[in-house]
């Protein structure tokens, strides 16, 4: 599996650092091609992924029941480092997938359940009414998605769970400067 | 107009969630990349990387065994023995500034918040492929040069002494194909 050493490396050393810089050793994959030749990888890519989302209902479903089972541990057997743990998995990849799977507000309401259970100062004095409300809201985006006005019922609803969940996060950390700074400054990711 | 010959090029995608990493996968391949390894854990790519030596690593952030922070601080190892050059896109669902800049210096190269989309992921590959940064070394940091445009206005605090520093830029290899040499 080895490839071919890096070309010749050549280094400028400063007084407290160095400029490292070699010969691009992926020049060689970058080709010049005639337009008529062109065929868009872009296109091409999201055509794929149209072809594969008749799977997303069924993906997204098993990201909800795993997070509702993490949950439900939670109550369970009380709150511990691996179960915490396991809520914020299933809670961040449903933050990171579900828009893709077509349930963006689903996406909303387990980022603001990723920001309680990463910014609350002590997740075990979190009411538990809050982490229960985000964890049925995001079932209930899932299951009622083909339902008329689901859409932006779904959406009011991701907004007021944010909005509660961003009071509360607020008023625990007021003592908490790096925390404050980070739940107030907003997303990299541009608003749908 | 300049392509990518994705059939070339050797992928390391690392992701914890089974989905993503189809979804990544298939993207990939319909680019037209062949060469896609996959893992499930930092521990893993480690692994991997070290064995398939990739062109590319797109790695999550959040993993069990260690997550892809680590695993970025780990193949940006100038005295290691695998390739500590290679470029890391992070692919995650952390999406604060904070991240990002946590992320930089790490030593990662491309970050990209999820939701993921096809033009996003082809950009931050374009930009690996035709628009390598130089690498920098330090005391504390070893990876891409964190300066992507260089800015004479720049008025905070110059972490780099030692006179100023004489970047030598990798060429963009657009230009090199535009100069035909």
């Amino acid at each position: 599996m080895a490839r071919k050493p890096p070309a010749e490396i050549k280094v400028d050393t400063f007084a407290d650092h160095q400029v490292i810089s070699q010969p691009n050793p992926l020049r060689k994959m970058v080709r010049y091609a005639e337009e008529k030749e062109f065929d868009d990888p872009v296109a091409r890519a999201e055509q794929a992924l149209a072809s594969l989302s008749g799977e997303f209902n069924d993906w997204m479903r098993i990201e909800c029941d795993r997070l509702s089972n993490a949950h439900a541990a939670i109550v369970r057997d009380g709150l511990n480092g691996e179960n915490r743990e396991e809520l914020f998995r299933a809670a961040h990849d449903i933050k990171g997938g579900a828009a893709t799977f077509g349930f963006p507000t689903a996406a909303a309401a387990a980022e603001s359940l990723c920001r309680i259970i990463e910014h609350a100062p002590d997740l075990a004095q979190v009411p538990g009414e809050l982490i229960k409300h985000h964890v049925n809201a995001i079932q209930a985006i899932y299951r009622e998605q083909s339902k008329i006005n689901a859409v932006g019922m779904a959406d009011e609803l991701s907004k007021k769970l944010r909005g509660v969940a961003d009071e509360y996060l607020i008023h625990v950390n007021r003592d908490r400067p790096e925390h404050l700074e980070a739940i107030m400054s907003p997303s990299i990711v541009p608003e749908a | 107009m300049f392509i990518i010959d994705f059939n070339k090029l050797r992928f390391l995608v690392c992701d914890d969630n089974a989905h993503m990493r189809r979804i990544l996968r298939t993207l990939l391949h319909s680019f037209g990349a062949r060469e896609v390894y996959e893992a499930e854990d930092g521990a893993t790519a480690l692994e991997m990387y070290s064995h398939y030596v990739p062109d590319i690593v797109i790695t999550d952030w959040s993993m069990p065994i260690f997550d892809g922070l680590e695993l970025a601080q780990m193949i940006r190892q100038p005295e290691g023995v695998g390739n500590p050059y290679a470029p890391i896109i992070m692919l995650t669902g952390h999406s604060e500034k904070r991240r990002v800049m946590v992320a930089r210096d790490a030593g990662v190269t491309e970050f990209l918040a999820k939701p993921i989309s096809a033009k996003g992921l082809y950009q931050r590959i374009l930009n690996v492929v035709a628009n390598p940064r130089p690498f920098i070394k330090t005391k504390n940091y070893f990876g891409p040069d964190r300066r992507r445009n260089p800015n004479a206005a720049y008025i905070g605090v110059e972490r780099r002494v030692g006179g100023k520093a004489e970047v030598m830029q990798q060429p963009s290899l657009l230009d090199k194909a535009r100069s035909g040499n």
